[in-house]
């Protein structure tokens, strides 16, 4: 049997989902014959290949780097999985929403007295890449196949769907495996 | 006492005459979902997840609010009731800052669970993030605007059982909003009795006690429908 070409990536989140997958444990030696892990901040891919089949993406999408790379994924993808609360929901990376535009976020945490001394704006475009105005959940940008909320999910939730997966079977999921936060 | 004969869920149900269709679904171990509905105080029918389907009525009807009659033939679980009942989730998550993650009801909200309870993986409308406010000026507790649903359990529960009255609704649409007496900070009010049954009530993260951090805010509902209970059959003695 061909293996199934596993992707994971990290839009705007703290990683934590990613945490929580590597707290998958010892199953992961289970998963490991049956995935190649083909693109992941895990493994050490500089390019999102094509002909991906499962992605699972954490992360809400804040900066015309994850709006790009949404693109990217949804484009070379069979499964999209929106992977914990920020993918979902735009959690607390959308948290900015109510402060206003870009702009006006980036005055609140660099200018103000509260940001400390030596106040200045990010400005190195080449480095930095510009904020969206609005953080968006990953499925108001792209189509996304299955979701999977948590903060982070716990691992044993994370399992169950990339077991349905790899068996190409439609995830139905209990109340208690969906809940946010 | 007048007694009728209904159908819920296929199931026959006698309820009293003037009940309401939740009140006798509950009688009969019927679970119908509700937010705003809180035991020992009036109903509102401001949440709208009780929905019903009444058999020979064109509209949905709110189970709170709805007399149970002779004959009638209710249903409380249909696709579209369900489809309904998603929507007004999502709308209400939509219309605050619902973030469970960093809430102080994380694992103890009637909303998180009903909306995992209801099949709601995601929001299908687009979040407002309305720029909302929090209100610490009280010495004990505190009000997170951006976590209120309006489901006006606190102000009934203020108004009916306290008899304080500190609570009201202001505004209009998506500018509802909470006040204490005529819109001054919380701390500023001079009809609060910082009895906090109000705090009990609520259903979300919204109401909570100073100091609490993510997911510690865990409440006692049950205390405010023994109090009205203990009240009107005169358990204590003065």
């Amino acid at each position: 049997m061909d293996r199934v070409k596993l992707a994971t990536v990290w839009l705007g989140g703290c990683s934590g989902c990613h945490m929580s997958f590597l707290d998958m444990d010892e199953w992961l030696i289970d998963l490991a014959p049956k995935i190649d892990l083909v693109y992941s901040p895990l493994a050490d891919a500089k390019e999102y290949p094509d002909g991906v089949d499962v992605a699972l993406v954490e992360g809400a999408v804040a900066n015309e780097e994850n709006r790009h790379m949404a693109k990217v994924i949804r484009r070379r993808s069979k499964v999209v999985v929106s992977f914990g609360d920020c993918a979902v929901s735009g959690n607390v990376t959308a948290m900015r929403n109510p402060l206003g535009k870009s702009l006006e976020v980036l005055r609140t945490s660099y200018l103000l007295e509260s940001a400390g001394t030596n106040t200045r704006l990010p400005d190195d475009r080449e480095i930095v890449p510009a904020l969206l105005d609005k953080v968006l959940p990953l499925h108001d940008e792209i189509p996304v196949d299955h979701y999977l909320p948590g903060c982070p999910p716990p691992a044993a939730r994370i399992k169950a769907i990339v077991e349905d997966l790899l068996a190409a079977r439609t995830p139905v999921r209990s109340a208690d495996q969906i809940r946010f936060g | 006492m007048a007694v009728v004969t209904l159908t819920i869920d296929d199931k026959p149900v006698s309820a009293r005459a003037g009940e309401s269709v939740l009140a006798a679904a509950r009688e009969a171990g019927i679970r119908i979902p509700t937010l705003c509905h809180l035991d020992g105080v009036s109903e509102a029918a401001a949440c709208r997840l009780c929905l019903v389907q009444v058999e020979g009525r064109g509209r949905l009807q709110a189970a709170c609010v709805t007399e149970t009659a002779e004959g009638m033939i209710v249903r409380t679980q249909t696709d579209t009731l369900r489809e309904y009942r998603r929507m007004i989730l999502e709308l209400l998550f939509t219309e605050g800052n619902h973030v469970c993650a960093v809430c102080v009801a994380n694992g103890n909200c009637e909303l998180q669970s009903l909306a995992a309870e209801q099949g709601m993986d995601h929001v299908r409308y687009p979040y407002l993030n309305p720029a909302r406010t929090v209100d610490v000026s009280h010495k004990q507790y505190a009000i997170d605007h951006n976590r209120c649903i309006l489901c006006t359990r606190c102000v009934r529960t203020c108004d009916e059982i306290e008899g304080a009255h500190t609570w009201d609704v202001a505004g209009r649409g998506t500018l509802s909003h909470i006040v204490a007496d005529m819109g001054q900070p919380w701390g500023d009010s001079v009809t609060c009795t910082s009895c906090g049954k109000c705090v009990q009530a609520c259903p979300t993260g919204a109401l909570f006690r100073q100091g609490s951090t993510v997911a510690e805010m865990t409440r006692d509902r049950e205390k405010l429908a023994d109090l009205v209970t203990a009240r009107r059959d005169k358990k204590w003695t003065v």
